[in-house]
């Protein structure tokens, strides 16, 4: 496998300027004879797509969803991140990029890191022209809040709202194209394998999530914009559909996949409230801002937070980091809340939970200020919980949210495949081993709009401009090994549902490869997870047929390409003997209890290269070098 | 506590449907109506069965994915919730529980629980968007917008698109749906260029989805999970008129 991450050269803060003048570029009149794939409709999606389609090339857009306006990025809350230094407080790019190096514990690329925050900038103003109706001052001006790992106020929000009104903003640039014919769009269609052609990803196979028809897509290029895997879990805050398969069955076809056991937990989830959990949903980590945490300082104290006096509790992240305090990153403030539910002092009825408490903030602000700022937030709460957060503190505790694995991709977003470009969380580009929070929506929408346009038109200017045609054998043969698969999940016919075996790798994945993991664990699981898999394909039942909507289906063969990626999370965990950001291995430790990472020897990406069922994949490093920061222990004190 | 459901059974558009009636046994007041569902689902699976098709995806009221009648209320008795947010203590141990896709000739039924919602997305095709291209716009600092027009905005724009102000409406109109985007992109400087053309256009589409009139019932806004308010199909209707006006000489 070569991996060249196809760096510019140059000083850090002209690489993508003068990148992008050495680029080639398409002729107008000839863009229209190229045709583009786009797999998905978040962020990164729909933006790529919007864009790609302005610029005047044929795109074809796929997602699973009825409406490309359904897509995850939808429900992120808290807000986008930019180095607008509007608040005069000393943001900068280079502080953006800093910030976000650092909070990834050193184990992301420099160039795409500086790129991001440069891009940062152009995302606002594009948003704002698109009429995202972001916060305001009374001034008229963009308001910004602080968020979870920086000094600064960078962060731009639309009440809890930011990720829907981006995704709004994004779908209507894409309808505007689908409604002008340079974009043709297939919802509910599931894109299940990729073509190669002589190498190069040359189209993609597609069920029909209505019809069931699996069919072909020929393109000059594929770009995977399809988003995370947090589902492996089973419960994670993403929502039920997401899932692996493109990236998955990209990997089957000899993609890299990058990073995989780089994991997010995310600190402020509602704990789940019994056995039949299908979901957990996040509380935005904005409300770190203004709500403390604390647990009671006795273990196993039953008392309601309201009956337990002041010098009773224990707010454990202001006490461990004076400096940051609730505001600490979110791997940090996931791994303390588990260490206090886990010595006992959990809080609510299962005892699973930390408070997030507003009195203070309330008392300082009053309620309509918090009202203003996180009303829709504290709805949420009360809904799902039938608490009222005004008056009672909040529960929360830790839950698999996102992920920074993803496919490894160059500077320029292609994977080690020619003509395969992954997008947003897809892709492993950015985040290092820790995303800090308001990064994502940032990510998505610098890699749609900005990167990705110009990368591709790079490429396609030296692709031959004649049609891609499905008459080569390999569309054939990928729809016929897609269709047989699809036959496969329902002959099998046996006793017990999809979803059973999902809950079981959950809580495989989450004991043994989740938010602490270790090498026995991860042994018993890389033993558990092939068994489990084996007895899946003896065991499961999917009812109805492959010609209908089926539900049971869909869900099938996604738990089935997850059942196979665990197990690559594993090696991946297990392989790297140090512990970073969100990968955080019990035997690397400071005497602080803080991730220990061991630079000598793990200062690389680590990308896995598939080899074939119950094969074991193969590991290939891609070094990193850190000229413009200096490594350092993170430290939040 | 214990349920008997009635759930509308339709295996396709062009097969003619029933309802099928379930006992959900065993249910916690905690769970999530969605959550009620999955559990019905997975004995009629263990039963031979095939499960109840029905649209969900974040679970969480933003994406709007899901949406179904619940006793004739589109997202069921609490208010101000997506079906997804809806949690069994809004119901009485015991209760029957009819549920039904949303019923709209412009909403032809896919499966079961699911329709196809197509035509939201084909009245955002007819204009609802700002034309503006993927580039260098001015530095978004530049345009002041008073914090009022821009939190009345947010207010539009907060729409899920989940279809329950039509499935709630006697006409089954999308006025609601139609007036939030018109709404949210006409309060701001960035939409006063298109702002005219788009009603218009919008407004067209709407009709020719086969979605009825809006003769101010209301209902929508009680059904809406966003609590969007009426007052913007008056706001949709006085731009109505203005473009019917600005393009009467044409």
């Amino acid at each position: 496998m070569q991996l060249d991450a196809k760096i510019p050269a140059g000083p850090l803060q002209d690489k993508w300027t003068k990148h992008r003048f050495d680029m080639k570029l398409v002729n107008p009149a000839n863009k229209r004879k190229y045709d583009v794939i786009i797999v998905g409709t978040g962020l990164a999606g729909a933006s790529a797509a919007a864009t790609m389609g302005e610029l005047g090339y044929n795109v074809k857009v796929f997602t699973f969803h009825d409406s490309a306006r359904r897509a995850h990025s939808i429900a992120a809350q808290g807000g986008i991140n930019a180095a607008k230094n509007y608040q005069g407080d000393g943001d900068s790019i280079f502080r953006l990029f800093y910030d976000t190096v650092k909070g990834g514990d050193f184990r992301s690329r420099e160039a795409n890191v500086y790129r991001l925050a440069e891009l940062s900038l152009n995302i606002i103003d594009q948003a704002v022209a698109q009429g995202v109706p972001f916060a305001r001052e009374y001034g008229g001006l963009l308001a910004n809040r602080s968020f979870g790992g920086a000094q600064v106020s960078r962060t731009f929000y639309a009440r809890g709202q930011t990720g829907q009104q981006l995704l709004l903003g994004a779908y209507q640039a894409l309808k505007r194209q689908v409604a002008a014919g340079t974009v043709e769009l297939h919802t509910r269609h599931e894109m299940l394998d990729v073509v190669l052609v002589d190498g190069e990803a040359r189209g993609i196979v597609t069920r029909d999530l209505v019809s069931g028809k699996v069919e072909s897509h020929a393109a000059h290029a594929v770009v995977l914009a399809t988003g995370g895997y947090s589902n492996v879990f089973f419960l994670s805050t993403n929502a039920k559909g997401c899932n692996v398969t493109a990236t998955w069955r990209a990997a089957r076809r000899g993609a890299g996949f990058a990073n995989p056991c780089y994991t997010q937990i995310h600190p402020t989830s509602i704990p789940a409230s019994g056995e039949y959990q299908s979901k957990l949903t996040l509380m935005s980590e904005s409300l770190r801002n203004d709500g403390r945490i604390w647990v009671p300082k006795k273990a196993g104290d039953g008392r309601v937070a309201a009956d337990i006096p002041e010098d009773e509790r224990d707010y454990y992240l202001e006490r461990f980091y004076p400096s940051f305090g609730n505001l600490s990153p979110r791997d940090i403030s996931s791994r303390r809340a588990k260490e206090m539910v886990d010595a006992g002092h959990g809080v609510g009825p299962l005892r699973n939970g930390v408070f997030l408490d507003f009195k203070h903030a309330i008392d300082r602000l009053g309620s309509p200020v918090i009202s203003e700022r996180y009303g829709n937030l504290f709805e949420m709460y009360e809904k799902i919980t039938g608490e009222d957060p005004y008056k009672t503190p909040m529960r929360i505790y830790p839950a698999p949210h996102y992920t920074m694995g993803g496919l490894w991709v160059d500077y320029n977003l292609m994977s080690n495949v020619p003509g395969m470009f992954v997008l947003g969380e897809a892709n492993f580009s950015d985040h290092g081993a820790n995303r800090l929070g308001a990064s994502a929506l940032m990510q998505g929408l610098a890699d749609g709009y900005f990167v990705a346009p110009a990368t591709i038109s790079n490429y396609l200017a030296g692709v031959e401009r004649k049609p891609v045609s499905r008459d080569h054998a390999a569309f054939a043969d990928v729809e016929r090994e897609v269709s047989e698969r699809t036959q496969r999940l329902l002959d099998v016919d046996g006793t017990r549902t999809v979803d059973e075996f999902h809950i079981e790798l959950g809580r495989i994945m989450w004991e043994k490869c989740g938010m602490e993991r270790n090498e026995a664990g991860l042994k018993e699981a890389l033993k558990e997870i092939p068994e489990l898999r084996a007895r899946f394909w003896k065991e499961v039942r999917v009812p109805g047929s492959g010609e209908t909507f089926n539900q049971s289906l869909e869900k099938a063969g996604r738990v089935a390409d997850f059942l196979e990626f665990a197990e690559v999370m594993c090696h991946d965990a297990l392989a790297r003997d140090e512990s970073c950001g969100a990968h955080y291995r019990s035997e690397h430790t400071t005497e602080e209890g803080e991730a220990k990472r061991d630079d000598e020897n793990f200062s690389h990406v680590a990308v896995w290269e598939y080899k074939g069922e119950g094969e074991a994949p193969v590991l290939h490093r891609e070094p990193l070098a850190f000229e413009n920061v200096k490594l350092s222990t993170r430290s939040y004190k | 506590m214990n349920f008997t459901l009635h759930v509308w059974r339709q295996d396709g558009p062009e097969v003619p449907g029933g309802f099928e009636t379930y006992e959900a046994r065993d249910i916690s007041e905690h769970m999530s109506f969605l959550e009620m569902l999955d559990l019905v689902n997975e004995g009629l699976t263990h039963d031979g069965h095939e499960p109840v098709a029905f649209e969900h995806d974040c679970r969480e009221g933003i994406c709007g994915s899901c949406g179904m009648m619940i006793n004739g209320v589109p997202h069921g008795p609490k208010g101000m919730v997506a079906t997804c947010q809806l949690h069994m203590r809004s119901f009485r141990d015991g209760d029957e529980i009819w549920i039904e896709p949303w019923r709209a000739t412009a909403f032809p039924v896919l499966r079961d629980l699911a329709v196809d919602r197509g035509a939201l997305d084909r009245i955002i095709d007819a204009g609802g968007y700002i034309s503006v291209r993927t580039g260098s716009p001015q530095d978004a600092n530049a345009l002041l917008i008073r914090k009022e027009d821009a939190d009345l905005a947010m207010d539009a724009a907060q729409c899920i698109g989940c279809g329950a102000c039509v499935a709630a409406c006697p006409n089954a109109s999308a006025m609601l749906f139609t007036a939030a985007k018109v709404s949210h992109l006409g309060l701001l400087p960035q939409g006063q260029p298109e702002r005219y053309t788009r009603v218009l256009d919008m407004v067209t589409q709407h009709d020719r989805e086969g979605f009825g009139n809006c003769t101010n019932h209301g209902a929508c806004q009680e059904a809406c999970p966003k609590g969007i308010s009426v007052d913007f199909i008056a706001r949709l209707n006085r731009d109505l008129v203005v473009s019917t006006w600005k393009t009467a000489g044409d």
